[in-house]
C-alpha cells in the first residue's frame, strides 16, 4: 500500500509560555523549539505499522521551506521511505484551503492508496485533511483511532463523545485524520537522524506541481489572521493569597459553602 | 570436545580488550580467586566455600597421583607418608564435612537467595562428597590392610593422620578380611576415578563450569570501575557511523568476556539478593539473566547437533521491562565473587533497543528534550542559571580556577535548586575562585549513555567538553554524583573532578571551616549514593564531614557503603515508570528508620528527590527528614 | 446580507445544548447586533426522533429546514455534507458546532460550497465590508487570534460549544419546512456500521457531585494516590483530563472532555489541568470550579471561580490532611 502522510513542523509549547511579539503580529519565536506536530507523528507510526502488514511504503510531505526539512528527516529516520517538501514563495500566507490545494496538486501527480494527517496542529484548526479529501473527491474520516485493512476498504473507528467508538467502513483511496493515542510511536534516536541527514529531499515548486498561483498564498486566502492578542484577564478566578495553610483554610470554607465536602 | 563446543560462541562473539595490564590482573586473581576476597561478605556460606575451595586446591594434585598409581604399581606419590599426606587427608575430611553442611543448608534451611532447591548445585556437592568419601575409603582400606599385614613394623606403611576420614575408616575396616579390603580399595579407586572423570565431562553443563572458568573470569574481569564499554571495542567514536548496528540484539553481539560470564555464574544469588530492582519486584534479577543466557547458549550451541545463531534476544531470552528495570547501581557487580559484570551488558542491550526504536514511551519526551534543550525537563536553555539568585558567579568567558558543574536537576528542579545555592555558598567559603557555566552547560549525559542513547550522549559530551575547556578551569567540583562519575570516567580531556563532599572534608581537615553544634538532637544516617560510593569509592569523606559536626549523633544503616541500597535511580531513571511492588526509596527510608535515624543525609540530588518523595509515600512525614550534605554544612557553618 | 444557517446536533430525539447557542452566535454576525437576524436551523435525521427534534426547534428558530432520509438516521458526515450542499443557497453562512462531528463535516463542506472556513470560533465581532471578524485560540489556548473571513462566497463557521451562552430570549413559534424532497439519493464511500459505547468502569464520574480532577501536573502514576486520598476524604470521585488517559494511568471512563465524559458536578477541582477547551467542553452546568496549578498563566484560571497557584503534589495532601482533621474532630461532624 502506498501511504502519504502530511506533516507539519510546529513549535513545542507544552513546557514554555507563549509570548506575543511585535504588537501581536506574531508570537515570540526566538526561544522556541520546533518539532513534528504530535498527531502527525502518530499518523506516521500508524502508516509504518500498516505497511509492515500489507507491504508498500510511506512517504511524508509538508508544505513549507528549508527549515521544515528537519521534521521530514526525522520521520524518515523513523522509517518513512521518502519525503517531499512542497516549497514556493507563492505558497506563503496560504490559508487551510490553500495548503490543501497545494497538497492536492502533489497527490494528483502520484498515486496513493491512503492519505493520513494528524487530527490537528498548533493552530487547532483540524481542517487540512477534510479539505484535501473534498478537493480530491476522496471520502474522509476524522479522529481515527484504529485502522483495519480489508482489501480495497478500511474498517476504522472514530473517537466520539463519551469515549465511544464510531465504527465505519471507508473505501480506498481516502483521507483520514489520526487522533493521538492510536499507537505507541517508536523512538527516533539521534543516530537514526544522522543516518538520514544527507538523503536528498525533492522540493517541487508551484510550477512543478501545476498549482495555480491564484489559488494559493496570501491573496487567495479567504481566511486571514489579523493579529494575536491575549484577552484581558476579565473576571477570571479569584486567586487565593497567603501561606499554604491559610489558603487551605480559605478553600475549606468555600468548599463547605458550595457543598464540596461530603 | 565439549569445551571446544563451549568455546564456539565465544569465537563468534564481539571483541573485548582484556589483555592489558597483566600484572594488575594477576594481582586480582590472587586477591579474588585465590584469596576468595568477596566470599566472606556472606559469612557462613563464604566460610564453607573457602574451605571447599582450599581443599580443592590442596587436593588438585591428588587427582593425578591417584591416576598414576592406578596405572603403575611402582608409582609412589610424593605425598605418601608424612606431612603432605596428613594435609591431604585432613583437607579431604574437611571438604566432605563442608559439602555435607552445604547440602543440608540448601535442602533444609533453604536460604532465600538460592531460590527453590535445584538439582544442579546439590548434584555437584554430592559428587564432590562422593570423591572425598571414595578417597577416604581408598586410603582407609589400604591402611587397614597394611595394619593387618603388620607392615607398620617394617616401616613401609602409611601412618594415617588421626581424626581424618581415612583414619576413621581404617579403624572401621580393621575387622574386615583381606579380600573385602581389596574389594573396597579397588572399588573406591574406581568410584573415585569414575566420579572424577564424570565430573570433568559434566562441568561444562551447568554451574560447575564455574570451577573451570572462574580463573579466566577473574583474570579478564573489568578493571575500570564506573566506565561503560565502547559501542565496539576497537572502533573509535568518530568512526561509529560505520557500525551497522548498535548494541546487543542477538547473543553473538555480546563480547566473548560477557559470554564467559554467562558460563561462570554459579547461581549463588548474592547479586539478586542485593539488587534493588529485584527486591522491589521488578522483573530483573542479575543471576537469573546470566543463567538464562547460559542455558540459551547451551541450547543454541549444543554439544551434539548444529548451532543456531543470530536469533533476536529480546522477547526470547529476556523482556524489554527486564532491560529497562536496572538503575545501574552496581550492587550486583560489587557482590559477585566471580566479578561478573552486568552494567555493560544492560547498557549494550539498551543500545540495541534504542537502535531499533524501542525506547519506553515515558522516556521519549525527556530524550527529545535532552536533544533540543540540553536538559530532560524541556525547560529553556537560557534559564539554566536562573536558580543562582546571587549565590554563585556565572562564568563569562574564562578566568576561573574551579568550575562548579551543576547539571540539569540542580539547575531546574525547584527543590534541588536550594542544594545548588547551598553548595555555592559553601564553595564561596572554601572553593576559591569558582563559577558555573550557566546557560552554556548541558546535561552531563551520564544516564543518557547508560540508557543506551550513545549518540546523544556523545553530542552532549562534545558540547560540554568544549565549554569546560573554554572556561579555563583547572579543576571541577560537582555536587551531583552522576555528573561526577561522567566527568571522571566518561569524559576525556577535562580537568580533574571531585565531589563537593571531598572538597568539604579537605577543608574540614585543614580547619578552613568551623562547624557549630547541631541543636535538633536528631539521629543522622548517611545514605551512600551509588555513584559516589560504590562506583567511585568515596565513603569516608562525607562521614568525616558529618563527624566533624559537634553533637551530631550518627548511625549506620545495616546496608551501607558498598552495600548501600539504591534510592531508585537518577537521571532518566526518574522518568521511567517501572512495574514494581514498592519504590526503592520507600524501602530505603524504612531502613533508615530501622537504624533509628530521624534524618537521612545524602550527597546526591537524585537521592534527595527519591527519598523526600519516599518519606511522604511511606507515611514518615514528621518522623523523618532528608537533608543534603551541603545544605547541612551550610546550616552549621560558623560565619 | 447572506443567509445564516445553523446545523443542529441531536441524539435520540433530544437537542444538543449547541442548538440554543448557535442563534446567539448568529446574532453577533450582523452588526449592529440584530436580535431579529434570521437564522435558519437545518436538521437531518429520520423518523420519530427527527420529528421530536423539529418540535423543540420551533421554540428556538423562526424557521427550521427538515431533511429526512433513512440513510441519515445516523449522521454520517459524508452524507450530511451532500445534503447540505443540495439545499443551502450559495454564499450562505453555515454555523456548525465544533466537535467530533463538526471537524468531520465542515472542512469538506466549505470546499464543496466554496466558502471560507473558520474552525473553533470563540467570539464573533461582526461584519466589516466583505470580511467577518471572529476570534479563535491557538497554541493550546495560550493566545487568542483575531481572524477575518471573506464572506463574498459565503462561510462555514465551527462554533465552540459553550462560547455563546443562551441569554434566555423569549421562545418563538417557528415553522418547520420539509426539504427532504430536494436532496435526492445520497451515496457515500463511507458507511456507518455501529457505535461501541465506552465501558463505564468502576466509577461513574458523571454521577459524582464532587470531582477531584487531575491533569498532566500529576507527574507520574504513583502520585495518583494523592488524588485518591483527597477524593476519599472529600467524598468525591477522581476524574482526569486526556493526557492522563493517554499515558494509560487512568481508565478512559475517568476522562472529562469532548472526547471523554460530560459531567455536571456541583464542585470541580481541577488540579494540574491547564484548561484546554477540549477538556472544559466536558464540564457542563455551573459547577464551582477550583483551579490548582503551578503555572499562574494556565488558561484554567480564566474560567475557574477560585484559583490557587501552588504545587499540586504539595497542596493536595495538605488539603486532605485538613479535611481529615475537620471530619475527625468530635462535635464538628461532616457537613453534607
Amino acid at each position: 500500500m502506498e501511504i502519504l502522510v502530511c506533516v507539519k513542523r510546529v513549535p513545542d509549547t507544552s513546557e514554555n509560555e507563549i509570548q506575543l511579539a511585535r504588537g501581536g503580529a506574531d508570537i515570540e519565536r526566538a526561544d522556541l523549539v520546533y518539532s513534528i506536530n504530535e498527531p502527525d507523528n502518530y499518523a506516521v507510526e500508524e502508516a509504518l505499522q500498516i505497511v509492515s502488514r500489507t507491504g508498500g511504503k510511506v512517504t511524508v510531505v509538508t508544505v513549507g521551506n528549508e527549515e521544515d526539512e528537519e521534521v521530514l528527516r526525522r520521520e524518515m529516520a523513523m522509517g518513512a521511505a521518502g519525503a517531499v517538501l512542497l516549497s514556493d514563495q507563492a505558497f506563503e500566507g496560504s490559508d487551510g484551503r490553500g495548503t490543501a490545494a497545494i497538497l492536492k496538486a502533489y497527490v494528483q501527480s502520484r498515486h496513493y492508496d491512503l492519505i493520513l494527517t494528524g487530527v490537528q496542529a498548533d493552530d487547532g484548526c483540524a481542517q487540512v485533511g477534510g479539505m484535501l479529501a473534498a478537493l480530491l473527491d476522496y471520502p474522509f474520516a476524522s479522529l481515527v483511532t484504529s485502522i483495519e485493512v480489508e482489501g480495497q476498504r478500511l474498517k476504522i473507528a472514530r473517537e466520539v463523545e463519551g469515549g465511544s467508538k464510531e465504527i465505519n467502513r471507508i473505501d480506498l483511496p481516502c483521507v483520514l485524520s489520526i487522533q493521538t493515542g492510536i499507537n505507541e510511536p517508536r523512538y527516533v534516536g539521534m543516530r537514526g537522524i544522522r543516518q538520514v541527514a544527507s538523503i536528498p529531499i525533492p522540493t517541487p515548486c508551484a510550477a512543478d506541481l501545476g498549482v495555480e498561483v491564484d489559488e494559493v498564498g496570501k491573496t487567495a486566502a479567504k481566511v486571514q489572521r489579523v493579529d494575536y492578542f491575549v484577552p484581558p484577564a476579565g473576571k477570571g478566578a479569584q486567586i487565593l493569597q497567603g501561606s499554604r495553610e491559610e489558603i487551605v483554610e480559605k478553600l475549606m470554607d468555600l468548599l463547605k459553602a458550595k457543598g464540596g465536602l461530603n | 570436545m565439549i569445551v571446544a563446543r563451549r568455546l564456539t560462541p565465544l569465537l563468534r562473539a564481539q571483541r573485548d580488550f582484556r589483555f592489558d595490564r597483566p600484572l594488575i590482573r594477576l594481582g586480582r586473581v590472587l586477591q579474588f580467586w585465590l584469596a576468595q576476597w568477596r566470599h566472606p561478605r556472606y559469612r557462613f556460606a563464604g566460610a564453607l566455600h573457602i574451605m571447599i575451595f582450599a581443599g580443592f586446591l590442596l587436593l588438585a594434585g591428588r587427582v593425578f597421583t591417584l591416576l598414576a598409581m592406578g596405572v603403575s604399581d611402582r608409582f609412589i606419590p610424593v605425598d605418601s607418608g608424612g606431612f603432605l599426606s596428613s594435609i591431604r587427608s585432613y583437607a579431604a575430611t574437611v571438604v566432605l564435612l563442608c559439602v555435607a553442611v552445604a547440602i543440608v543448608r540448601r535442602l533444609v534451611f533453604q536460604p532465600p537467595r538460592y531460590g527453590r532447591p535445584t538439582a544442579d548445585p546439590i548434584f555437584l556437592l554430592a559428587l564432590i562428597g562422593l570423591l572425598m568419601a571414595a578417597d577416604g575409603v581408598f586410603e582407609g582400606s589400604k591402611a587397614a590392610a597394611e595394619a593387618a599385614l603388620h607392615l607398620k613394623a617394617t616401616g613401609r606403611a602409611v601412618l594415617l593422620p588421626p581424626g581424618s576420614l581415612s583414619w576413621m575408616l581404617a579403624a572401621a575396616f580393621s575387622a574386615d578380611g583381606m579380600g573385602s579390603l581389596r574389594t573396597l580399595h579397588l572399588g573406591a579407586y574406581l568410584t573415585h576415578e569414575a566420579a572424577f572423570f564424570f565430573l570433568l565431562c559434566y562441568r561444562p553443563f551447568g554451574i560447575q563450569f564455574h570451577v573451570e572458568t572462574s580463573l579466566f573470569a577473574v583474570y579478564f574481569a573489568k578493571l575500570d570501575r564506573g566506565t561503560i564499554k565502547p559501542v565496539r571495542w576497537g572502533v573509535p567514536d568518530d568512526q561509529l557511523d560505520s557500525v551497522p548496528s548498535f548494541g546487543v540484539k542477538k547473543i553473538e553481539d555480546f563480547t566473548w568476556k560477557h559470554l564467559l560470564d554467562f558460563y561462570s555464574c554459579a547461581d549463588c544469588g548474592r547479586c539478586a539478593e542485593q539488587c534493588p530492582a529485584n527486591t522491589v519486584g521488578r522483573p530483573l534479577a542479575p543471576r537469573t539473566f546470566s543463567i538464562k543466557a547460559r542455558d540459551y547458549l547451551f541450547h543454541h550451541y549444543p554439544v551434539l547437533g548444529p548451532s543456531s545463531n543470530g536469533t533476536p534476544l529480546v522477547g526470547d531470552l529476556c523482556s524489554e521491562a527486564e532491560i529497562w528495570s536496572c538503575t545501574t547501581c552496581g550492587a550486583c557487580e560489587a557482590e559477585c565473587p566471580l566479578l561478573i559484570e552486568y552494567i555493560d551488558k544492560i547498557v549494550d542491550l539498551r543500545r540495541g533497543l534504542i537502535d531499533d526504536g524501542k525506547a519506553p514511551q515515558s522516556l521519549h519526551k525527556p530524550l527529545k528534550s535532552l536533544e533540543t534543550r540540553g536538559n530532560p525537563f524541556g525547560k529553556m536553555e537560557k534559564k539554566r542559571a536562573d536558580w543562582v539568585q546571587g549565590a554563585v558567579p556565572v562564568v563569562n568567558g574564562s578566568g576561573v580556577d574551579t568550575l562548579y558543574f551543576v547539571d540539569s536537576i540542580t539547575s531546574y528542579d525547584d527543590r534541588i535548586q536550594a542544594i545548588g545555592r547551598a553548595v555555592g555558598r559553601v564553595l564561596g567559603r572554601i572553593g576559591g575562585n569558582f563559577g558555573i557555566l550557566g546557560a552554556k552547560e548541558r546535561d552531563s549525559g551520564h544516564d543518557v549513555r547508560r540508557f543506551g542513547e550513545e549518540t546523544l550522549f556523545q553530542a552532549l559530551r562534545e558540547h560540554n567538553t568544549a565549554a569546560i575547556r573554554a572556561s579555563g578551569a583547572i579543576r571541577i567540583v560537582t555536587a551531583d554524583p552522576h555528573a561526577f562519575n561522567a566527568l571522571r570516567h566518561d569524559y576525556r580531556d577535562v580537568p580533574p573532578v571531585e565531589h563537593v563532599s571531598q572538597a568539604i572534608a579537605r577543608a574540614v581537615r585543614a580547619d578552613q571551616i568551623k562547624l557549630k553544634p547541631v541543636e535538633d538532637g536528631g539521629t543522622y544516617a548517611y545514605h551512600d549514593p551509588c555513584y559516589l560510593g560504590r562506583h567511585n569509592g568515596v565513603y569516608d569523606d562525607p562521614r568525616e564531614v558529618l563527624d566533624a559536626i559537634p553533637g551530631l549523633q550518627r548511625v549506620e544503616m545495616k546496608r551501607c557503603r558498598d552495600r548501600s541500597f539504591c534510592c531508585g535511580g537518577g537521571g532518566l531513571a526518574l522518568f521511567y515508570e517501572a512495574k514494581e511492588n514498592e519504590r526503592m526509596g520507600v524501602q530505603r527510608v524504612r531502613m533508615a528508620a530501622d537504624a533509628g535515624a530521624t534524618t537521612i543525609v545524602t550527597a546526591c540530588p537524585f537521592c534527595m528527590v527519591n527519598l523526600e518523595d519516599a518519606i511522604k509515600v511511606a507515611g514518615l512525614e514528621g518522623k523523618m527528614t532528608a537533608i543534603d550534605l551541603a545544605e547541612l554544612v551550610e546550616r552549621q557553618m560558623v560565619s | 446580507m447572506p443567509r445564516i444557517f445553523a446545523y443542529i446536533v441531536h441524539k435520540n430525539g433530544v437537542l444538543d445544548d449547541t442548538a440554543a447557542e448557535l442563534p446567539v452566535a448568529a446574532r453577533k454576525i450582523v452588526s449592529p447586533p440584530d436580535a431579529a437576524a434570521a437564522v435558519t436551523a437545518i436538521v437531518v435525521g429520520w423518523g420519530a426522533d427527527l420529528d421530536k427534534v423539529c418540535e423543540s426547534l420551533r421554540g428556538l428558530y423562526a424557521e427550521t429546514w427538515k431533511v429526512a432520509q433513512e440513510g441519515l438516521a445516523y449522521p454520517n458526515a459524508e452524507l450530511v455534507r451532500q445534503a447540505i450542499v443540495k439545499v443551502v443557497p450559495a454564499g450562505s453562512i453555515v454555523l456548525v458546532p465544533h466537535g467530533h462531528f463538526g471537524v468531520d463535516l465542515s472542512p469538506g463542506l466549505s470546499i464543496k460550497i466554496n466558502a471560507a472556513y473558520v474552525p473553533d470560533v470563540v467570539d464573533i465581532e461582526g461584519i466589516d465590508g466583505q470580511w467577518l471578524k471572529v476570534v479563535r485560540q491557538e497554541f493550546g489556548g495560550q493566545v487568542s487570534a483575531h481572524m477575518r473571513a471573506n464572506l463574498s462566497t459565503g462561510a462555514v463557521l465551527n462554533v465552540r460549544p459553550g462560547a455563546f451562552r443562551p441569554t434566555g430570549t423569549a421562545p418563538m413559534n417557528g415553522q418547520v419546512v420539509d426539504k427532504s424532497a430536494e436532496i435526492g439519493v445520497l451515496t457515500a464511500r463511507r458507511q456507518y456500521l455501529e457505535t461501541i459505547a465506552a465501558e463505564i468502569g468502576d466509577v461513574d464520574i458523571t454521577k459524582a457531585p464532587v470531582l477531584v480532577s487531575i491533569g498532566r501536573g500529576i507527574g507520574e502514576q504513583e502520585n495518583i494516590a494523592i488524588a485518591d486520598d483527597l477524593a476519599e476524604v472529600m467524598g468525591a470521585a477522581v476524574s482526569c483530563s486526556r493526557p492522563v488517559v493517554d499515558a494509560k494511568w487512568l481508565d478512559k471512563s475517568r476522562q472529562v472532555g469532548s472526547s471523554g465524559q460530560t459531567v455536571r458536578p456541583k464542585v470541580y477541582m481541577a488540579c494540574g489541568i491547564s484548561g484546554s477547551f477540549q477538556h472544559l467542553a466536558g464540564l457542563k452546568g455551573s459547577p464551582f470550579i477550583v483551579a490548582l496549578n503551578k503555572n499562574p498563566k494556565a488558561p484554567i484560571f480564566r474560567v475557574a471561580d477560585v484559583g490557587i497557584v501552588d504545587d499540586m503534589l504539595a497542596f493536595m495532601p495538605a488539603l486532605a490532611a485538613r479535611v481529615r482533621e475537620e471530619s475527625c474532630v468530635p462535635g464538628k461532624g461532616r457537613r453534607s
